[in-house]
Protein backbone atom coordinates (compact mmCIF):
# COMPACT_ATOMS: atom_id res chain seq x y z
CA UNK A 1 0.00 0.00 0.00
CA UNK A 2 1.50 3.51 -0.94
CA UNK A 3 1.43 6.48 1.40
CA UNK A 4 -0.80 9.21 -0.94
CA UNK A 5 2.89 11.23 -1.10
CA UNK A 6 6.97 10.75 0.38
CA UNK A 7 7.72 10.59 3.93
CA UNK A 8 9.44 14.23 3.63
CA UNK A 9 6.76 16.20 2.11
CA UNK A 10 3.65 14.27 4.58
CA UNK A 11 5.70 16.08 7.75
CA UNK A 12 6.40 19.05 6.12
CA UNK A 13 2.67 19.02 5.10
CA UNK A 14 1.51 17.99 8.92
CA UNK A 15 3.97 21.19 9.58
CA UNK A 16 2.23 23.46 7.58
CA UNK A 17 -1.19 21.90 9.30
CA UNK A 18 0.29 23.04 12.85
CA UNK A 19 0.76 19.09 13.54
CA UNK A 20 4.43 17.74 14.84
CA UNK A 21 4.80 14.13 13.09
CA UNK A 22 7.66 12.02 13.34
CA UNK A 23 8.13 8.14 12.09
CA UNK A 24 8.03 5.06 14.48
CA UNK A 25 8.45 1.68 13.42
CA UNK A 26 6.04 -0.96 14.31
CA UNK A 27 8.68 -3.95 13.48
CA UNK A 28 11.24 -2.87 15.70
CA UNK A 29 9.63 0.15 17.68
CA UNK A 30 12.31 2.91 17.33
CA UNK A 31 11.17 6.44 16.47
CA UNK A 32 13.03 7.94 13.38
CA UNK A 33 14.10 11.06 12.21
CA UNK A 34 14.11 12.46 9.61
CA UNK A 35 11.13 10.98 8.01
CA UNK A 36 12.63 7.77 6.12
CA UNK A 37 10.93 5.74 3.29
CA UNK A 38 12.81 2.41 5.39
CA UNK A 39 13.53 1.68 8.99
CA UNK A 40 17.32 2.84 9.15
CA UNK A 41 17.83 0.46 12.03
CA UNK A 42 16.12 -2.65 10.62
CA UNK A 43 14.80 -2.02 7.05
CA UNK A 44 11.27 -2.13 7.43
CA UNK A 45 8.87 -0.25 5.45
CA UNK A 46 6.34 -0.14 8.60
CA UNK A 47 6.71 3.31 9.41
CA UNK A 48 3.53 4.90 11.09
CA UNK A 49 3.50 8.62 12.05
CA UNK A 50 3.67 9.37 15.83
CA UNK A 51 3.19 12.84 17.89
CA UNK A 52 6.41 13.48 19.58
CA UNK A 53 6.28 14.68 23.14
CA UNK A 54 7.54 17.61 22.34
CA UNK A 55 10.19 17.34 24.82
CA UNK A 56 13.62 17.37 24.25
CA UNK A 57 17.44 18.36 25.85
CA UNK A 58 20.38 20.45 23.33
CA UNK A 59 22.74 18.15 22.61
CA UNK A 60 24.99 20.71 21.08
CA UNK A 61 24.92 24.46 19.92
CA UNK A 62 26.46 27.32 17.78
CA UNK A 63 25.64 30.95 17.28
CA UNK A 64 26.19 31.88 13.62
CA UNK A 65 27.55 35.19 13.44
CA UNK A 66 26.05 37.66 11.22
CA UNK A 67 25.99 41.46 10.38
CA UNK A 68 23.65 43.28 12.55
CA UNK A 69 22.67 44.67 8.75
CA UNK A 70 21.80 41.29 7.57
CA UNK A 71 20.04 40.79 10.53
CA UNK A 72 22.55 39.56 13.24
CA UNK A 73 23.54 36.52 14.94
CA UNK A 74 21.12 33.57 15.58
CA UNK A 75 21.15 30.08 16.99
CA UNK A 76 21.51 26.93 15.54
CA UNK A 77 21.84 23.37 17.54
CA UNK A 78 20.91 19.80 17.45
CA UNK A 79 18.17 18.58 19.70
CA UNK A 80 18.02 15.01 21.19
CA UNK A 81 14.10 14.10 21.70
CA UNK A 82 12.65 12.25 24.79
CA UNK A 83 11.94 9.69 21.57
CA UNK A 84 15.14 8.84 21.22
CA UNK A 85 15.84 10.91 17.88
CA UNK A 86 18.28 13.91 17.12
CA UNK A 87 16.92 17.55 14.70
CA UNK A 88 18.55 20.68 13.97
CA UNK A 89 16.42 23.14 15.09
CA UNK A 90 16.79 26.66 17.09
CA UNK A 91 16.22 27.83 20.33
CA UNK A 92 13.91 30.62 20.49
CA UNK A 93 13.10 33.36 22.88
CA UNK A 94 16.21 33.48 24.54
CA UNK A 95 20.11 34.91 23.26
CA UNK A 96 21.65 32.73 21.17
CA UNK A 97 24.79 33.01 23.29
CA UNK A 98 22.45 32.11 25.69
CA UNK A 99 21.89 28.38 25.02
CA UNK A 100 23.40 25.81 26.64
CA UNK A 101 24.12 21.93 26.11
CA UNK A 102 21.83 19.99 28.19
CA UNK A 103 19.43 22.55 28.35
CA UNK A 104 15.77 21.31 28.34
CA UNK A 105 13.84 22.59 25.83
CA UNK A 106 9.82 22.08 24.52
CA UNK A 107 8.94 22.27 20.53
CA UNK A 108 6.66 24.57 18.91
CA UNK A 109 5.83 25.46 15.56
CA UNK A 110 6.26 29.32 14.06
CA UNK A 111 6.39 29.29 10.14
CA UNK A 112 5.74 25.96 9.69
CA UNK A 113 9.39 24.98 11.39
CA UNK A 114 9.57 22.91 14.69
CA UNK A 115 11.83 25.02 16.64
CA UNK A 116 12.48 25.11 20.63
CA UNK A 117 12.29 27.37 23.63
CA UNK A 118 13.60 26.63 27.35
CA UNK A 119 11.74 24.21 28.77
CA UNK B 1 46.29 -4.90 -1.95
CA UNK B 2 49.36 -3.80 0.32
CA UNK B 3 52.32 -2.90 -1.93
CA UNK B 4 50.67 -3.65 -4.66
CA UNK B 5 50.85 -0.24 -6.13
CA UNK B 6 52.58 2.75 -5.68
CA UNK B 7 52.42 6.46 -6.36
CA UNK B 8 55.14 7.50 -9.17
CA UNK B 9 54.30 11.02 -9.54
CA UNK B 10 52.88 14.23 -7.58
CA UNK B 11 52.12 17.76 -8.97
CA UNK B 12 50.63 20.75 -7.72
CA UNK B 13 49.35 23.82 -9.59
CA UNK B 14 47.57 27.01 -9.42
CA UNK B 15 48.16 26.74 -5.35
CA UNK B 16 47.37 30.20 -3.89
CA UNK B 17 45.29 32.24 -6.61
CA UNK B 18 45.05 31.70 -10.36
CA UNK B 19 42.84 34.16 -11.31
CA UNK B 20 41.50 33.40 -14.89
CA UNK B 21 42.16 29.72 -14.83
CA UNK B 22 38.80 27.54 -15.09
CA UNK B 23 38.87 24.45 -12.32
CA UNK B 24 39.77 22.08 -15.58
CA UNK B 25 43.06 23.69 -16.89
CA UNK B 26 43.83 24.05 -12.96
CA UNK B 27 43.26 19.89 -12.60
CA UNK B 28 45.53 19.61 -16.12
CA UNK B 29 48.04 21.87 -15.27
CA UNK B 30 48.62 19.99 -11.71
CA UNK B 31 48.27 16.69 -14.06
CA UNK B 32 51.06 17.80 -16.11
CA UNK B 33 53.25 18.38 -13.04
CA UNK B 34 52.81 14.58 -11.94
CA UNK B 35 53.13 13.24 -15.35
CA UNK B 36 56.94 14.91 -15.02
CA UNK B 37 57.28 13.72 -11.97
CA UNK B 38 56.96 10.20 -12.96
CA UNK B 39 58.50 10.94 -16.07
CA UNK B 40 55.23 10.14 -17.90
CA UNK B 41 53.15 11.97 -20.73
CA UNK B 42 49.07 12.01 -20.78
CA UNK B 43 49.83 9.35 -23.68
CA UNK B 44 50.85 6.92 -20.87
CA UNK B 45 47.75 7.50 -18.93
CA UNK B 46 45.06 4.84 -19.36
CA UNK B 47 43.01 5.59 -16.04
CA UNK B 48 41.45 9.18 -15.24
CA UNK B 49 40.22 9.77 -11.95
CA UNK B 50 38.69 13.02 -10.75
CA UNK B 51 36.65 14.77 -8.40
CA UNK B 52 34.47 18.06 -8.65
CA UNK B 53 31.73 19.82 -6.81
CA UNK B 54 31.18 21.34 -9.92
CA UNK B 55 31.87 19.69 -13.33
CA UNK B 56 29.71 17.97 -14.23
CA UNK B 57 30.68 14.16 -16.00
CA UNK B 58 34.24 15.47 -14.52
CA UNK B 59 35.67 12.05 -15.81
CA UNK B 60 34.55 13.04 -19.30
CA UNK B 61 35.50 16.30 -18.75
CA UNK B 62 39.39 15.18 -17.47
CA UNK B 63 39.78 12.70 -20.33
CA UNK B 64 38.86 15.15 -23.36
CA UNK B 65 40.96 17.96 -21.55
CA UNK B 66 43.82 15.73 -21.83
CA UNK B 67 43.16 13.95 -25.36
CA UNK B 68 42.96 10.37 -23.30
CA UNK B 69 40.86 7.61 -24.46
CA UNK B 70 40.73 5.91 -20.56
CA UNK B 71 40.02 2.53 -20.00
CA UNK B 72 39.77 3.07 -16.61
CA UNK B 73 37.29 6.32 -15.09
CA UNK B 74 36.16 6.75 -12.04
CA UNK B 75 34.61 9.70 -10.38
CA UNK B 76 33.35 9.23 -6.90
CA UNK B 77 32.16 12.40 -4.91
CA UNK B 78 31.94 12.16 -1.54
CA UNK B 79 33.44 15.40 -0.54
CA UNK B 80 37.21 16.50 0.16
CA UNK B 81 38.10 13.11 1.21
CA UNK B 82 37.41 11.42 -2.22
CA UNK B 83 41.25 11.87 -3.79
CA UNK B 84 42.25 9.53 -0.64
CA UNK B 85 39.50 7.72 -1.23
CA UNK B 86 40.03 7.40 -5.05
CA UNK B 87 42.98 5.01 -3.88
CA UNK B 88 40.70 2.15 -3.33
CA UNK B 89 39.24 2.13 -6.85
CA UNK B 90 42.21 2.83 -8.55
CA UNK B 91 43.90 -0.06 -6.73
CA UNK B 92 41.69 -2.70 -7.78
CA UNK B 93 41.55 -1.52 -11.43
CA UNK B 94 44.92 -2.16 -11.48
CA UNK B 95 45.49 -5.23 -9.84
CA UNK B 96 42.54 -6.48 -12.28
CA UNK B 97 44.67 -5.24 -14.84
CA UNK B 98 42.01 -2.67 -16.23
CA UNK B 99 44.97 -0.51 -16.87
CA UNK B 100 48.69 0.41 -15.94
CA UNK B 101 48.76 4.14 -15.32
CA UNK B 102 46.41 6.15 -13.09
CA UNK B 103 46.02 9.40 -13.01
CA UNK B 104 44.19 11.48 -10.04
CA UNK B 105 43.67 15.04 -10.41
CA UNK B 106 41.92 17.72 -8.91
CA UNK B 107 41.35 21.44 -9.75
CA UNK B 108 39.53 24.34 -8.01
CA UNK B 109 39.33 28.40 -8.25
CA UNK B 110 37.16 28.52 -5.39
CA UNK B 111 39.06 32.01 -4.49
CA UNK B 112 38.95 33.73 -7.28
CA UNK B 113 36.40 32.20 -10.05
CA UNK B 114 33.23 34.09 -10.53
CA UNK B 115 29.62 33.09 -9.60
CA UNK B 116 30.17 31.10 -6.37
CA UNK B 117 27.08 32.96 -4.88
CA UNK B 118 25.01 32.19 -7.53
CA UNK B 119 26.01 28.27 -8.12
CA UNK B 120 25.48 27.65 -4.20
CA UNK B 121 21.85 29.15 -4.68
CA UNK B 122 21.27 26.66 -7.39
CA UNK B 123 22.77 23.64 -5.39
CA UNK B 124 20.48 24.61 -2.74
CA UNK B 125 17.37 24.71 -4.85
CA UNK B 126 18.97 21.12 -6.57
CA UNK B 127 19.58 19.47 -3.42
CA UNK B 128 17.00 21.39 -0.40
CA UNK B 129 18.21 19.17 2.74
CA UNK B 130 14.67 19.87 4.45
CA UNK B 131 16.00 19.06 7.64
CA UNK B 132 18.91 21.27 7.73
CA UNK B 133 18.56 24.28 5.38
CA UNK B 134 15.62 26.16 7.05
CA UNK B 135 17.93 27.17 10.12
CA UNK B 136 20.41 28.35 8.31
CA UNK B 137 23.58 26.77 9.21
CA UNK B 138 26.65 28.61 7.89
CA UNK B 139 28.15 25.27 6.76
CA UNK B 140 30.30 23.40 6.63
CA UNK B 141 31.95 25.78 9.61
CA UNK B 142 28.39 25.42 11.97
CA UNK B 143 28.59 21.96 11.73
CA UNK B 144 31.99 21.22 12.60
CA UNK B 145 31.67 24.08 15.31
CA UNK B 146 28.80 21.58 16.91
CA UNK B 147 31.30 18.92 17.14
CA UNK B 148 34.07 21.24 18.61
CA UNK B 149 31.00 23.00 20.89
CA UNK B 150 30.30 18.95 22.50
CA UNK B 151 34.15 18.29 22.61
CA UNK B 152 34.65 21.14 24.40
CA UNK B 153 31.44 20.27 26.98
CA UNK B 154 32.30 16.61 27.07
CA UNK B 155 35.78 16.28 27.70
CA UNK B 156 36.22 20.25 28.92
CA UNK B 157 38.80 20.56 25.16
CA UNK B 158 39.52 24.38 25.60
CA UNK B 159 39.14 26.74 22.77
CA UNK B 160 43.47 27.94 23.42
CA UNK B 161 43.79 24.09 22.59
CA UNK B 162 42.13 24.18 19.81
CA UNK B 163 43.87 27.23 18.78
CA UNK B 164 47.32 25.46 18.83
CA UNK B 165 46.14 23.10 16.33
CA UNK B 166 46.27 26.15 14.11
CA UNK B 167 49.54 27.86 15.38
CA UNK B 168 51.42 24.30 14.68
CA UNK B 169 49.70 24.23 10.67
CA UNK B 170 51.49 27.80 10.82
CA UNK B 171 54.33 26.94 12.27
CA UNK B 172 54.85 24.20 9.66
CA UNK B 173 53.40 26.24 6.77
CA UNK B 174 56.44 29.05 7.68
CA UNK B 175 59.19 26.13 6.69
CA UNK B 176 57.04 25.60 3.25
CA UNK B 177 58.08 27.93 0.84
CA UNK B 178 55.10 26.63 -1.15
CA UNK B 179 52.43 27.81 1.97
CA UNK B 180 49.47 30.56 1.27
CA UNK B 181 49.77 32.00 4.29
CA UNK B 182 52.88 32.31 6.73
CA UNK B 183 52.47 35.28 8.93
CA UNK B 184 53.32 34.51 12.53
CA UNK B 185 50.02 33.45 14.41
CA UNK B 186 49.72 32.98 18.19
CA UNK B 187 47.22 31.29 20.11
CA UNK B 188 45.88 34.98 21.06
CA UNK B 189 45.41 35.73 17.70
CA UNK B 190 43.34 32.71 17.04
CA UNK B 191 40.95 33.19 19.95
CA UNK B 192 40.57 37.09 18.86
CA UNK B 193 40.00 36.53 15.58
CA UNK B 194 36.48 37.22 14.04
CA UNK B 195 34.10 34.50 15.96
CA UNK B 196 32.37 32.86 12.95
CA UNK B 197 30.44 30.19 14.20
CA UNK B 198 30.76 29.83 17.79
CA UNK B 199 33.51 27.88 19.21
CA UNK B 200 35.05 28.11 15.80
CA UNK B 201 36.82 32.08 14.82
CA UNK B 202 38.31 32.33 11.16
CA UNK B 203 41.38 31.15 12.20
CA UNK B 204 40.23 27.89 13.67
CA UNK B 205 38.96 27.51 9.62
CA UNK B 206 40.56 26.45 6.12
CA UNK B 207 41.81 28.80 4.17
CA UNK B 208 39.87 29.61 0.88
CA UNK B 209 42.30 28.99 -1.95
CA UNK B 210 42.52 28.26 -5.62
CA UNK B 211 44.79 25.36 -6.55
CA UNK B 212 45.00 21.61 -7.73
CA UNK B 213 46.87 18.67 -7.29
CA UNK B 214 47.52 15.30 -9.06
CA UNK B 215 49.29 12.10 -8.37
CA UNK B 216 49.95 9.22 -10.96
CA UNK B 217 49.59 5.80 -9.41
CA UNK B 218 50.34 2.17 -11.22
CA UNK B 219 51.47 -0.95 -10.31
CA UNK B 220 54.80 -1.64 -7.68
CA UNK B 221 56.68 -3.75 -9.97
CA UNK B 222 56.71 -1.01 -12.62
CA UNK B 223 58.47 1.91 -10.38
CA UNK B 224 61.45 0.99 -10.91
CA UNK B 225 61.21 2.29 -14.35
CA UNK B 226 60.45 5.99 -12.50
CA UNK B 227 62.71 8.31 -11.86
CA UNK B 228 61.66 9.12 -8.70
CA UNK B 229 61.23 6.96 -5.44
CA UNK B 230 57.98 5.82 -5.16
CA UNK B 231 55.30 5.27 -2.77
CA UNK B 232 54.01 2.24 -1.77
CA UNK B 233 50.63 1.95 -0.48
CA UNK B 234 50.83 -0.13 2.55
CA UNK B 235 47.27 0.35 3.41
CA UNK B 236 43.74 2.04 2.93
CA UNK B 237 40.18 1.74 4.71
CA UNK B 238 37.39 3.28 4.19
CA UNK B 239 33.98 4.37 6.63
CA UNK B 240 31.08 7.07 6.21
CA UNK B 241 27.85 6.68 8.78
CA UNK B 242 26.57 9.83 8.11
CA UNK B 243 25.62 12.94 5.56
CA UNK B 244 24.43 15.76 7.60
CA UNK B 245 25.48 16.11 10.85
CA UNK B 246 21.86 16.37 12.33
CA UNK B 247 22.42 12.29 11.79
CA UNK B 248 25.82 11.87 13.15
CA UNK B 249 25.70 9.34 16.16
CA UNK B 250 27.97 11.40 18.46
CA UNK B 251 29.63 14.08 17.14
CA UNK B 252 32.79 13.43 19.11
CA UNK B 253 33.83 10.14 17.72
CA UNK B 254 34.10 9.90 13.22
CA UNK B 255 34.30 6.95 11.15
CA UNK B 256 37.79 7.62 11.12
CA UNK B 257 37.80 4.94 14.28
CA UNK B 258 36.83 2.61 11.37
CA UNK B 259 38.51 3.83 8.89
CA UNK B 260 42.01 3.78 10.86
CA UNK B 261 41.42 0.28 11.96
CA UNK B 262 40.68 -1.05 8.24
CA UNK B 263 43.67 0.48 7.31
CA UNK B 264 46.13 -0.84 10.14
CA UNK B 265 44.90 -4.02 9.52
CA UNK B 266 45.87 -4.18 6.22
CA UNK B 267 49.42 -1.96 6.35
CA UNK B 268 50.13 -4.35 9.24
CA UNK B 269 51.39 -1.28 11.22
CA UNK B 270 49.97 0.94 14.26
CA UNK B 271 50.17 4.60 15.52
CA UNK B 272 53.53 3.97 16.95
CA UNK B 273 55.16 3.00 13.77
CA UNK B 274 53.87 6.38 11.83
CA UNK B 275 56.88 9.30 11.26
CA UNK B 276 54.54 11.53 9.62
CA UNK B 277 51.01 12.55 9.89
CA UNK B 278 48.57 14.38 7.07
CA UNK B 279 45.37 14.92 8.40
CA UNK B 280 42.30 16.82 6.75
CA UNK B 281 42.52 19.92 8.58
CA UNK B 282 39.80 21.87 7.50
CA UNK B 283 38.91 23.22 10.77
CA UNK B 284 40.74 22.82 14.40
CA UNK B 285 38.67 20.34 15.68
CA UNK B 286 39.12 17.79 12.82
CA UNK B 287 42.54 17.49 13.57
CA UNK B 288 42.39 16.65 17.47
CA UNK B 289 39.17 14.27 16.35
CA UNK B 290 41.21 12.25 14.27
CA UNK B 291 44.58 12.03 16.71
CA UNK B 292 42.10 10.32 19.13
CA UNK B 293 39.94 8.14 16.59
CA UNK B 294 42.97 7.22 14.45
CA UNK B 295 44.66 5.91 18.30
CA UNK B 296 47.27 8.53 18.61
CA UNK B 297 45.91 9.41 21.85
CA UNK B 298 42.79 8.34 23.94
CA UNK B 299 39.17 10.22 22.95
CA UNK B 300 38.71 12.87 24.98
CA UNK B 301 42.51 13.53 25.23
CA UNK B 302 43.27 15.14 22.40
CA UNK B 303 43.24 18.33 23.81
CA UNK B 304 46.01 18.05 25.74
CA UNK B 305 48.00 15.76 23.33
CA UNK B 306 48.26 18.88 20.89
CA UNK B 307 49.36 20.92 23.64
CA UNK B 308 52.37 22.41 24.41
CA UNK B 309 53.44 22.30 20.39
CA UNK B 310 53.16 18.35 20.38
CA UNK B 311 52.47 18.24 16.26
CA UNK B 312 54.61 21.59 15.27
CA UNK B 313 57.69 21.62 13.86
CA UNK B 314 60.31 20.36 16.43
CA UNK B 315 57.37 18.57 18.12
CA UNK B 316 57.47 14.94 19.05
CA UNK B 317 55.16 14.17 16.12
CA UNK B 318 54.76 15.84 13.02
CA UNK B 319 51.05 16.62 11.61
CA UNK B 320 50.40 18.41 8.59
CA UNK B 321 53.80 19.45 7.83
CA UNK B 322 52.94 21.33 4.32
CA UNK B 323 50.67 23.79 7.13
CA UNK B 324 47.62 21.48 6.13
CA UNK B 325 44.10 23.49 5.12
CA UNK B 326 44.57 25.66 7.62
CA UNK B 327 47.37 27.43 6.62
CA UNK B 328 49.07 25.88 2.93
CA UNK B 329 45.98 25.76 0.55
CA UNK B 330 42.24 24.67 0.84
CA UNK B 331 40.95 24.74 -2.60
CA UNK B 332 37.32 23.75 -1.67
CA UNK B 333 38.42 19.91 -1.18
CA UNK B 334 41.78 19.10 0.41
CA UNK B 335 42.11 15.39 0.26
CA UNK B 336 44.68 15.24 -2.98
CA UNK B 337 47.22 17.58 -1.25
CA UNK B 338 47.42 15.27 1.81
CA UNK B 339 48.57 12.54 -0.33
CA UNK B 340 50.90 15.04 -2.28
CA UNK B 341 52.63 15.74 1.06
CA UNK B 342 53.13 11.95 2.32
CA UNK B 343 54.78 11.43 -1.20
CA UNK B 344 57.03 14.37 -0.37
CA UNK B 345 58.01 13.50 3.06
CA UNK B 346 58.29 10.06 2.26
CA UNK B 347 60.60 11.15 -0.84
CA UNK B 348 62.67 13.18 1.41
CA UNK B 349 61.44 16.19 -0.12
CA UNK B 350 60.49 18.43 2.37
CA UNK B 351 63.15 21.12 2.37
CA UNK B 352 63.34 22.85 5.81
CA UNK B 353 60.28 20.84 6.79
CA UNK B 354 61.11 17.44 6.15
CA UNK B 355 60.58 14.85 9.02
CA UNK B 356 64.19 13.11 9.02
CA UNK B 357 63.90 9.03 7.73
CA UNK B 358 59.99 9.33 7.19
CA UNK B 359 59.70 6.09 6.10
CA UNK B 360 55.62 5.34 7.01
CA UNK B 361 53.14 8.20 6.22
CA UNK B 362 49.82 8.22 6.75
CA UNK B 363 47.13 10.07 5.10
CA UNK B 364 43.46 11.09 6.28
CA UNK B 365 40.95 12.29 4.55
CA UNK B 366 37.38 13.51 5.68
CA UNK B 367 34.91 14.44 3.72
CA UNK B 368 31.25 16.43 4.15
CA UNK B 369 30.68 17.50 7.61
CA UNK B 370 33.15 14.97 9.40
CA UNK B 371 30.81 12.49 6.85
CA UNK B 372 33.17 10.09 5.35
CA UNK B 373 36.62 9.04 6.74
CA UNK B 374 39.21 7.58 4.44
CA UNK B 375 42.90 6.80 5.60
CA UNK B 376 46.00 5.73 3.69
CA UNK B 377 48.92 5.02 5.00
CA UNK B 378 52.14 5.20 2.57
CA UNK B 379 55.88 3.68 3.00
CA UNK B 380 58.73 3.73 1.33
CA UNK B 381 60.54 0.79 -0.27
CA UNK B 382 61.69 -0.56 3.00
CA UNK B 383 58.53 -0.65 4.53
CA UNK B 384 56.97 -3.61 1.70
Amino acid sequence: MSPPSGPEKHYLDALKEGRFEIQRCAACTRHVFYPRVLCPYCGSERLEWVAPSGRGVVYSTTVVRRKPADGGDYNVCLVDLAEGVRMMSRIAAIAPTDVRIGMAVTARIADGLVEFTPA
Amino acid sequence: MRGSVAIAGVGLAGCGEAPGWTEMEIAVAAAKNALDDAGLTARDVDGVVIASTNIFMSGLALAEHLGVRPKFTESTMIGGSSFVEHLIPASLALNAGLCDTVLVAYGSNQRTGVGRGEAGRYKMALDPQAFEHPYKPFNPPSSYAMAAARHMHQYGTTREQLAEIAVAARKWAQLNPEAFSREPLTVEDVLRSRMVSDPLTVRDCCLVTDGGGAYVLTHAERVKDFPKPPAYLLGVGAAHWHRQISSMPDLTVTAATESGRRAFDMAGLGPEDVDVLELYDAFTINTLLFLEDLGFCRKGEGGAFVSGGRIAPGGKLPVNTNGGGLSCVHPGMYGIFLIIEAVRQLRGEGGARQVKDAAVALAHGNGGVLSSQITAILGTKDTL
